[in-house]
């Protein structure tokens, strides 16, 4: 199962190596990373596989924004299949 | 992969612009059930509910985490009960309790199906059930009853409606402590779908599959956002740009209806194409409509705004599930939505406007709080009416007023939650009584010669 993993906040430094690690961590591997600043709001979106992995979604959601706790950010984790619906005919 | 702007867009619906599933709703049939004691028949339906519906509301809730959508409620309908009462020997209240029973087990919230269809007149058991509503919404918390009093095929029972105007007064009654609650539950239909997933009108219909899966999106948050950033644009862009949200919204309801289908192993019915209101801020109809350009919902235009965004939503909706059915349409109950009960405080929305916006939507009066002392007669003239519209214009209609027990036309009725709260109404203070004690039929109307 793929997920998408979306940060959004004020761009500090370590933002990438923070997420990442708590990805590795829980054995989810990042296949895809994008990142542009939206109206001053710094916008990462990342595609991850939680096949191997032995938490979900909303578990995941929760340490990573444990993981920045403080640092202004607020990271979401959804299922990829939403947006294929949404977004795809 | 998806671009950023897809991404946030819809972590900004659910996040911000209340967009949730309002309910799942698993149909069952009860028709198996079917036996000439009534001990027996509500074991039966124990025991089917129980064996199809036991892992509905985890199944929903395993749903909500997998996806991070909001799922708001689980819901079952059944066979309209009459059709078990005619059978069955003593008071279909009996089945009420059995119903109530299996809510509390399998953790829904509401049951529909304490149901009669009677459009074109009483057959066994649908007496009995009808003048048992009263007492049987009154002894249990989570029974919803609808009944069918006319159709399109068949013209409007006006024996029927006469008898619901006394039962909707009744049951008020019955309910006079508890917010004359009873009166909530019960939905007055003509022309009622067979596969609607939202209540208090959800019931399984005999044309349906033994058990199904229903779902109802809702979204009236996301559209108001939507049209919010188009002060500007014409009435055309603003059809097309609702079109695109319905789109989306619906497909979501769609992946969510096939999931839970599958995970229950019971076939995927039907989404419904609703805009239904919460009293939540944000997550109103009336606040889509005034964004259009509407000082405030009720003033003139406002029936031609709702006709569009009705259709715009079934345009957008339609290709983006493989079935779409239930009511369809944009929702205006008053006491759920926030800028439908402001409107009314402010004097800008009547009973006779909200009568004309049935015309163009789904799906009727809906959640209207009217004075205690409306006579039975004039609630049954108000179903006609309603009826009437649907009747001649091939849709469905229905009517959920709450007779507000002691309580006069300025004060307000709070239901609390989702049901939210409703000022009192005035009415007609002109009588109806002659017309409606003449009972019989009003002839099915013709079907060509349309003006």
């Amino acid at each position: 199962m793929r997920a998408v993993i979306t940060v959004i906040g004020k761009d500090t430094v370590g933002i990438l190596a923070k997420i990442s690690t708590e990805c590795a961590e829980n054995g989810v591997n990042i296949m895809d990373v994008s990142q542009t600043v939206m109206q001053d709001m710094f916008v990462m979106t990342m595609m991850a596989d939680m096949g191997k992995s032995t938490i979900d979604c909303p578990e995941l959601s929760d340490k990573l924004n444990e993981s920045v706790k403080g640092m202004g950010l607020q990271i979401h984790v959804m299922h990829e299949d939403i947006f294929n619906s949404m977004h795809n005919i | 992969m998806f671009t950023t702007n897809d991404i946030l867009e819809t972590i900004k619906m659910i996040q911000e612009e209340n967009l949730d599933i309002r309910t799942i709703t698993m149909g069952i049939s009860l028709l198996d059930c079917i036996d000439s004691d009534i001990n027996r028949s509500c074991d039966k339906i124990y025991e089917k509910m129980m064996r199809l519906a036991e892992n509905h509301v985890k199944t929903g809730e395993t749903i909500e985490k997998r996806y991070g959508i909001p799922i708001i409620n689980k819901r079952l309908s059944v066979t309209p009960i009459s059709m078990l009462a005619a059978a069955a020997k003593g008071s279909p209240v009996k089945f009420a309790k059995t119903l109530q029973k299996v809510a509390d087990a399998v953790g829904v919230n509401y049951v529909g199906g304490y149901s009669a269809l009677v459009h074109k007149g009483f057959s066994a058991g649908d007496r009995e059930l009808i003048e048992s509503i009263p007492e049987a919404l009154s002894v249990t918390s989570k029974v919803c009853s609808s009944v069918n009093i006319g159709s399109t095929r068949a013209g409007i029972n006006m024996d029927a409606a006469a008898l619901m105007g006394r039962i909707i007064k009744r049951s008020a009654e019955a309910t006079a402590n508890d917010h004359c609650f009873g009166a909530a539950k019960i939905v007055v239909f003509c022309n009622a779908v067979e596969d609607n997933p939202f209540m208090a009108g959800a019931f399984h219909g005999t044309g349906e599959a033994d058990a199904v899966i229903n779902v109802g999106v809702s979204g009236p948050g996301v559209v108001r956002a939507k049209l919010e950033k188009m002060p500007d644009a014409t009435i055309d862009e603003l059809a097309e740009a609702i079109k695109k949200t319905a789109f989306k919204i619906t497909r979501m309801g769609q992946l969510v209806g096939t999931q839970a289908a599958e995970m229950l192993g019971v076939p995927f019915g039907i989404v419904d194409l609703s805009l239904a209101p919460t009293p939540a801020v944000g997550d109103s109809v009336a606040h889509i409509l005034e964004e259009m350009g509407l000082e405030r919902c009720g003033a003139h235009g406002t029936t031609a705004a709702l006709a569009m965004l009705n259709d715009a939503v079934k345009k957008g909706g339609v290709m983006a599930s493989s079935s779409v059915g239930g009511l369809s349409g944009a929702f205006i109950p008053v006491s759920e939505d926030a800028g439908m009960i402001d409107a009314v405080n402010a004097g800008a929305l009547s009973i006779e406007k909200l009568e004309a916006m049935t015309a163009v939507c789904s799906v009727g009066l809906d959640m209207i709080v009217v004075p205690g002392d409306t006579s039975a007669e004039t609630l049954a003239a108000i179903i006609a009416d309603e009826a009437a519209i649907g009747m001649v214009n091939s849709k469905t209609t229905a009517v959920r007023v709450i007779p507000a027990i002691g309580m006069k036309e300025g004060e307000t009725l709070e239901f609390g939650g989702l049901f939210g709260s409703g000022p009192v109404m005035p009415l007609s203070k002109f009588s109806s009584a002659k017309f409606v004690s003449r009972g019989g039929r009003i002839p099915a109307p013709l079907q060509s010669l349309k003006n």
